[in-house]
């Protein structure tokens, strides 16, 4: 990422539309449990994405500020319950050691016995400070170094066998609240989410996350579709965001309505024994998909074919039709194109 | 996925017990090891004509990241793994160990913690009574043990935490259950109880709690672990060209076709996506994945190779090409 990269959300470069998390292996569309080995690159067709568990792109200043607003208007954004402390603390480490390895140029650690200073060029901040010495930092751990972070984090705590959701941060969330859900069991959290129950995919994430181990990431992705270039899609502003899906119109497709891709990574934290979910979530236009052909036209032969509960469920119901003539009339065109 | 493993080496073993040994490991190369929770356990490669997998309590501190001490008793009717960690591993020694894992860690939302311990049951209490004594969580430790004398590590944890031990040199358990069926009818509305050590006596703890109206939720249990993985080597063959292939015991059906140049689709390799998903011709799978239906299971038409194995020897015969 150039360090001189704008603070705006002014879509994405060429570079970055490259490294989008285009998630559709085939052209029909059904939910798997599609997990794989992180930290290992993923084609999409024109590059690859996947390279590191946290990733840094070139929307890191807008987002953080974004995060920053997000959290200074609902503070409930962001929730630690008490017994969660050492795996915030367990953040803090996964995160800076993460960052400084695999983005040297952004961000370094340097560690003394359990000292620790900190750098991140990016938001010119730097931090001496004690692992697991509250008092250390200038706030509460997970806040700190979440505030540092394109993602958004879910800490699970595994209770016998069982895993609750007991801390997170969520400014990016896709139709979901973290104040609504925190407290509650795995399978609780997905009771709303059509099939998956029955087919048995949430039933396996939950006992390969039960068995998840140190030291090994794995990842999957998820989507959704979201008008305007907008990253707070939580249930708290719905009336901020909701309206927009009924009042957007076909010439506006290319331009405001947007694939949003979710990189979910399952870690297994060290001192804690929590289960860390970090969730990036990517945007890209109709527009920029289409820059890369065979992107859209197996967006639209997926969308096509969309069931309906699917297509109710991930609020597309207003738009889907629309989007998909949109995206027959671009891919026609081009196929007539003669060059 | 290949288990990573981080090479240490034994910077002390000595006798706790005559039939108890403690190897301290450090890494070879200086890189701190990595931290963990506390009840955690590594699975230590045993050398030898027959290398063994064991998996073995860490008893130290959970933030001890310059050095992890194991503590072993011999078990002669073991698979040879105990033993071989008593005769053939020597200080300097450099063995490969998994990193940390752990299937019985406290609960942190508890406000006290009672645990029990029965003889070598006492290894995955040290990381326990270490964490809990700093973040100032009540505790209470009960240690049974069949040593007039004391058991291995009592001297050790009555120095650490002296309020919280309760000793019990009592080879038949009876002593223990005694004072059990005191503390059990006392301990406030969020205790919870964790018991490791031989299955009798955690058998005989986890009546008595349930007796007395513990719920299951807050019982926790460490078996002494066997480690699963991969065990009995078997046959392969393949429908299409008839070639057969043999697996070893500590390779999976994936591993082995792949081995042999076949193009296995896989993603997850824990048994869990589907992707590698295999039909099976004739012979019986020894499924072991967690994707398939129990109707599929039952079946024995498909086997997910990343892995399950072969009931017997084999040949399980797929339908590959």
């Amino acid at each position: 990422m150039p360090a001189t990269a704008l603070s705006v959300p002014s879509g994405n470069s060429p570079e970055a539309i490259a490294r989008f998390p285009f998630p559709f292996e085939a052209d029909t569309y059904m939910y798997a449990t599609n997990v794989e080995e992180a930290e290992r690159p993923h084609p999409n067709g024109v590059a690859t994405w996947g390279e590191h568990v946290y990733d840094i792109d070139e929307h890191y200043r807008f987002e953080i500020a974004e995060r920053a607003r997000v959290l200074a208007a609902d503070p409930a954004r962001c929730q630690v319950m008490p017994h969660m402390r050492l795996a915030a603390w367990d953040v803090v480490e996964d995160a800076t050691t993460r960052l400084a390895r695999d983005f040297p140029a952004h961000f370094s650690l340097e560690r003394r016995g359990t000292e620790r200073r900190w750098v991140n060029r990016l938001l010119e901040l730097e931090q001496v400070y004690v692992v697991e010495d509250d008092g250390s930092l200038p706030m509460e751990p997970f806040e700190w170094i979440t505030r540092q972070l394109q993602e958004d984090v879910e800490l699970l705590d595994q209770r016998g066998d069982d895993l609750y959701f007991d801390a997170g941060i969520l400014t990016f969330g896709a139709d979901w609240s973290l104040d609504f859900d925190l407290g509650m069991h795995f399978l609780e959290i997905h009771g709303p989410v059509p099939r998956v129950h029955e087919m048995g995919v949430i039933p396996r994430a939950f006992q390969f996350l039960q068995r998840l181990t140190p030291g090994v990431a794995y990842r999957r992705t998820n989507w959704t579709m979201t008008v305007g270039r907008r990253l707070d899609t939580c249930t708290e502003v719905y009336p901020e965001w909701g309206p927009d899906r009924a009042s957007l119109r076909y010439e506006e497709i290319g331009e405001r309505l947007h694939l949003r891709v979710e990189v979910q990574h399952f870690v297994r934290l060290p001192r804690s024994n929590a289960v860390m979910f970090p969730i990036h979530t990517y945007l890209a236009s109709l527009d920029e998909i289409c820059t890369i052909p065979a992107w859209a036209q197996r967006l639209e032969r997926v969308l096509g074919s969309l069931p309906q509960d699917l297509v109710d469920y991930k609020g597309l119901t207003r738009y889907r039709d629309m989007a998909v003539d949109w995206l027959a009339e671009r891919n026609a065109t081009r196929t007539e194109d003669p060059r | 996925m290949a288990v990573t493993t981080l090479a240490v080496r034994v910077a002390e073993a000595r006798a706790l017990a005559p039939d108890v040994r403690e190897l301290v490991l450090e890494p070879v190369d200086g890189t701190p090891l990595p931290p963990f929770s506390p009840g955690s356990h590594v699975v230590v490669h045993v050398p030898g004509e027959r290398p063994r997998k064991n998996a073995y309590s860490l008893a130290c501190a959970p933030w001890s990241t310059d050095r992890y001490r194991i503590a072993v008793r011999r078990l002669d009717a073991g698979r040879g793994g105990s033993v071989g960690v008593h005769a053939r591993v020597a200080p300097g020694d450099v063995l490969a160990i998994e990193p940390p894992r752990n299937l019985f860690a406290p609960v942190a939302r508890a406000t006290r913690h009672v645990l029990v311990a029965g003889g070598i049951g006492i290894t995955p209490f040290v990381s326990y009574a270490h964490q809990l004594r700093a973040e100032g969580v009540a505790f209470e430790l009960h240690y049974a043990f069949r040593e007039p004398g004391g058991g291995p590590l009592l001297d050790e944890l009555e120095a650490l935490c002296p309020d919280a031990v309760h000793a019990y040199a009592d080879p038949t358990g009876q002593t223990l259950l005694a004072a059990l069926d005191d503390v059990l009818s006392r301990r406030p509305l969020g205790t919870h109880l964790s018991v490791c050590g031989p299955a009798p006596m955690m058998d005989a703890v986890v009546a008595l709690a349930g007796d007395l109206g513990w719920p299951a939720s807050r019982i926790h249990l460490e078996r002494f672990s066997v480690e699963a993985g991969p065990t009995a080597p078997f046959e392969v063959q393949l429908a299409g060209d008839g070639r057969r292939l043999s697996v070893g015991e500590d390779e999976s059906l994936l591993e082995a076709l792949e081995a042999a140049g076949l193009d296995v689709p896989y993603l997850c390799r824990q048994g869990i996506c589907g992707e590698c998903r295999t039909g099976v011709v004739d012979g019986t799978p020894d499924h072991r994945d967690m994707f398939l239906t129990p109707e599929e299971r039952a079946s024995d038409a498909w086997v997910m190779p990343c892995v399950s194995r072969c009931a017997g020897a084999g040949p399980l015969v797929l339908d590959l090409p």
